[in-house]
């Protein structure tokens, strides 16, 4: 089935089925890492540029290696190295990359819409890899690639997000993304993260992990940024481990066979106490893992269909 | 010179005028006004299907000059008001320097009568450089031709000077306008907080930073026995509190801008950053209380808060884009096609907001009416011309408008200044 989008800008637009295509395709990307010789010749001759914005390791790096798997050339940019710095805009910046002919550009920025203003100037591929609060879309596939791995379907799982719901570009996207295929969801945090708007989004809200927790097939624990206590939007560290840490006890209220996720990098022992990070239960390994497939699957749909029927 | 105004249909709130009838103008003023003049001499306008006016009044624009003339002067500015059917209009102060002091203002007063084709009035800041800490030699600048006193987009936080200043406003009987924002509570933000900003990840401006100001100016207002204007009023919270003061006859007024009366939150979908502007851009509750409040006389004033900016600066990130948009020459347009023509409000009630109440609440005794004796500022209307916004025609210097293209019925025809036809150019 043919991918109709040019740019990969939001989950939110997306349909299931778009969203299955991309799931699907992953999945039969996830052998070629395994294999001794990791590549494939299905993108020779593309150039992509990683433009990031944010420091971010993870996310870089797995698109650097998915667009490396599949033959293509990539380059990075970051913002302290480039122009940017000297007081170059966005937009010039953009149009100067694109004047080297790439044929798509990863874009990680720190404000909401940055990627979406890109698109509307560029003839590139837009992908984006993280815009401030907005979204994160390859993260909420992967995460959706693992849950179907790990639960067999996605539809009516209870899926409990805990953490700086309203600064997270991954939950955003993965309420969007795992509500479209089905999945019950419960948003979990102190009320300055959780603005009970959200429930607007058809999700429900809960202020207590204890009670949320319950009965949960997957629990997906968001990294607390400490600067955030700076403005107040909870006391002190201390008091939101006691409120809003996954435990081992509060674990165990969870279904039997509930899965532990997180988007990384992890606050061991603030969000996530280090014996279930390290545990069995944990599957935030196998996130990072599939992060290369999806992201394969993304590149491949977008730059190399030729059966791509037309642009959006 | 002599010039007469025909057969046009004079609508004057002030006066309850609503017929037809020829007026004569004869130096600058208002000479005559009867169902049939004799030319005599004088140079005729015709004005047949078309309505006649007291020139409209816009009491919140941003002019840029001195300081950003790369976003629009008093020349530009002017030229752009004009067009947009106004015939008097206040400027800000946050120039560069601000307008804080007798030499500012009447560098603004020197220039406007060198350059402008319109009335330009300064409005004076309240505090040293909008800083917040010393207020302005109010009786200085007053004496220096400034009309008004407002720190604009950096309000007054700290309630003992603005109790201070609403107190010596009274001595001076000048008026306080007050841009209504608690920066505690709107740091950071870029649209309206809820549903939409949730949606697009943007960090939000609640509410409550306008209500709590609205709420603080209008406690003290009453115990200053001050006079207060409230800009561009966007919230449902902040109407209520102006409803219940004015039943208490506390002296307030409020102004409500096109795009708050025509346009909501959710048009940010694109992360247009001509949708950018402070206040923002509220839910679709606030703009049918506002609209509400613009029918119920809650509302006195529609103003536009031109807020030009060059287009470079508006093209980028949405969080980087600066706050405002321009808005004098498509105010007229939008409020006769979204509210008159879909009688919203009435022809009649649109005139008063736009010019006998600006006149009133600004004690401009010759403005914002028709009568013999009263300034020959006029505002013709062609009710009948269709247009399409087209922002590459603007006079102002600036483009960041977000009704490009929109289809509208309705627009300013001839606009007169003191006597002088300076619209059509």
């Amino acid at each position: 089935m043919a991918f109709k989008h040019k740019h990969l800008l939001e989950i939110r637009s997306l349909t299931p089925s778009e969203i299955n295509t991309i799931l699907s395709t992953a999945e039969s990307f996830l052998e070629i890492s395994t294999r001794e010789i990791k590549k494939v010749p299905t993108l020779r001759g593309k150039t992509i540029i990683n433009l990031f914005f944010e420091p971010s390791t993870r996310t870089r790096g797995s698109f650097e290696l998915a667009a490396k798997r599949l033959s293509a050339d990539i380059v990075n940019f970051n913002q302290t190295a480039s122009s940017l710095a000297k007081g170059e805009s966005l937009k010039d910046t953009v149009l100067n990359l694109e004047a080297m002919k790439p044929d798509a550009l990863v874009i990680r920025h720190y404000c909401a819409g940055a990627p979406y203003f890109i698109s509307t100037f560029c003839q590139s591929h837009v992908i984006n890899a993280g815009d401030g609060y907005h979204e994160h879309p390859t993260q909420a596939l992967l995460d959706a690639l693992t849950l179907k791995q790990e639960k067999k379907k996605i539809e009516d799982l209870k899926i409990v997000i805990v953490g700086d719901i309203l600064h997270s570009r991954v939950a955003r996207s993965n309420i969007f993304l795992l509500q479209k295929l089905g999945a019950r969801i419960i948003l979990v945090g102190p009320p300055a993260f959780l603005p009970t708007e959200f429930k607007n989004f058809g999700v429900e809200i809960d202020y207590s992990l204890d009670r949320a927790v319950e009965g949960a097939d997957a629990i997906m624990m968001l990294r607390i940024q400490r600067e955030r206590q700076k403005s107040n939007s909870f006391p002190s560290i201390r008091e939101y481990r006691n409120l809003y840490s996954l435990t081992k006890n509060r674990y165990k209220k969870a279904k039997k066979n509930s899965i532990i996720m997180h988007p990384g990098p992890i606050n061991r022992g603030v969000e996530l106490s280090t014996d279930l990070a390290d545990s069995a239960k944990s599957v935030i390994l196998k996130q990072v893992e599939n992060g290369i497939a999806v992201r394969m699957a993304v590149l491949y749909l977008l730059l190399g269909g030729k059966e791509r029927e037309t642009a959006d | 010179m002599r010039l007469l105004i025909k057969n046009g249909r004079v609508i004057d709130p002030h006066s309850g005028i609503d017929e037809t009838l020829d007026i004569l103008i004869e130096k600058g003023k208002i000479a005559d006004i009867k169902p049939k003049i004799d030319a005599n001499k004088a140079n005729v306008i015709d004005a047949s299907r078309l309505v006649v006016a007291p020139g409209f009044i816009d009491m919140h624009v941003h002019l840029r000059e001195p300081g950003q003339e790369h976003k629009e002067t008093i020349k530009t500015g002017s030229l752009a008001a004009a067009k947009g059917g106004f015939t008097t209009i206040l400027c800000m102060p946050n120039t560069e320097p601000v307008n804080d002091n007798r030499g500012v203002t009447e560098f603004i007063l020197s220039k406007a009568k060198k350059e402008a084709v319109v009335n330009v009035l300064p409005v004076a800041s309240i505090s040293r450089n909008q800083e917040g800490k010393e207020l302005t030699e109010m009786a200085d600048l007053l004496d220096a031709g400034a009309l008004a006193f407002s720190d604009d987009g950096q309000p007054v936080l700290n309630s003992h000077l603005m109790r201070r200043a609403l107190e010596y406003s009274k001595l001076l009987d000048a008026l306080i306008i007050d841009h209504c924002e608690d920066k505690s509570l709107s740091e950071g933000g870029v649209m309206h907080e809820g549903h939409y900003s949730y949606l697009f990840g943007l960090k939000g401006i609640p509410e409550s930073s306008e209500e709590i100001i609205v709420a603080r100016d209008l406690i003290l207002t009453e115990k200053a026995e001050a006079r207060l204007h409230i800009a561009h009023l966007s919230v449902k919270g902040a109407i209520q509190l102006i409803k219940q003061a004015k039943k208490k006859k506390i002296k307030v007024s409020a102004e409500a801008t096109p795009h708050h009366l025509l346009l909501d939150d959710s048009y940010l979908e694109t992360y247009d950053t001509n949708l950018k502007m402070n206040p923002p851009l509220r839910s679709q509750e606030d703009v049918q209380a506002l609209r509400e409040a613009v029918k119920e006389g809650v509302v006195d004033v529609i103003a536009t808060d031109h807020a030009p900016h060059a287009p470079d600066e508006k093209d980028v990130e949405f969080d980087k884009a600066p706050f405002g948009i321009n808005g004098l020459e498509t105010a007229v347009s939008l409020i006769l096609d979204r509210l008159v023509n879909k009688k919203i409000i009435s022809l009649k009630r649109f005139i008063e907001m736009i010019s006998t109440n600006p006149a009133k609440i600004l004690r401009l005794k010759n403005k914002g009416r028709i009568s013999v004796g009263a300034d020959a500022d006029l505002t013709i209307l062609n009710l009948y011309r269709e247009i399409i916004v087209d922002i590459n025609n603007f006079k102002s210097k600036s483009q960041n408008n977000p009704f490009h293209n929109w289809k509208l019925k309705g627009a300013p025809a001839i606009t007169i200044v003191g006597g002088k036809k300076v619209y059509p150019f």
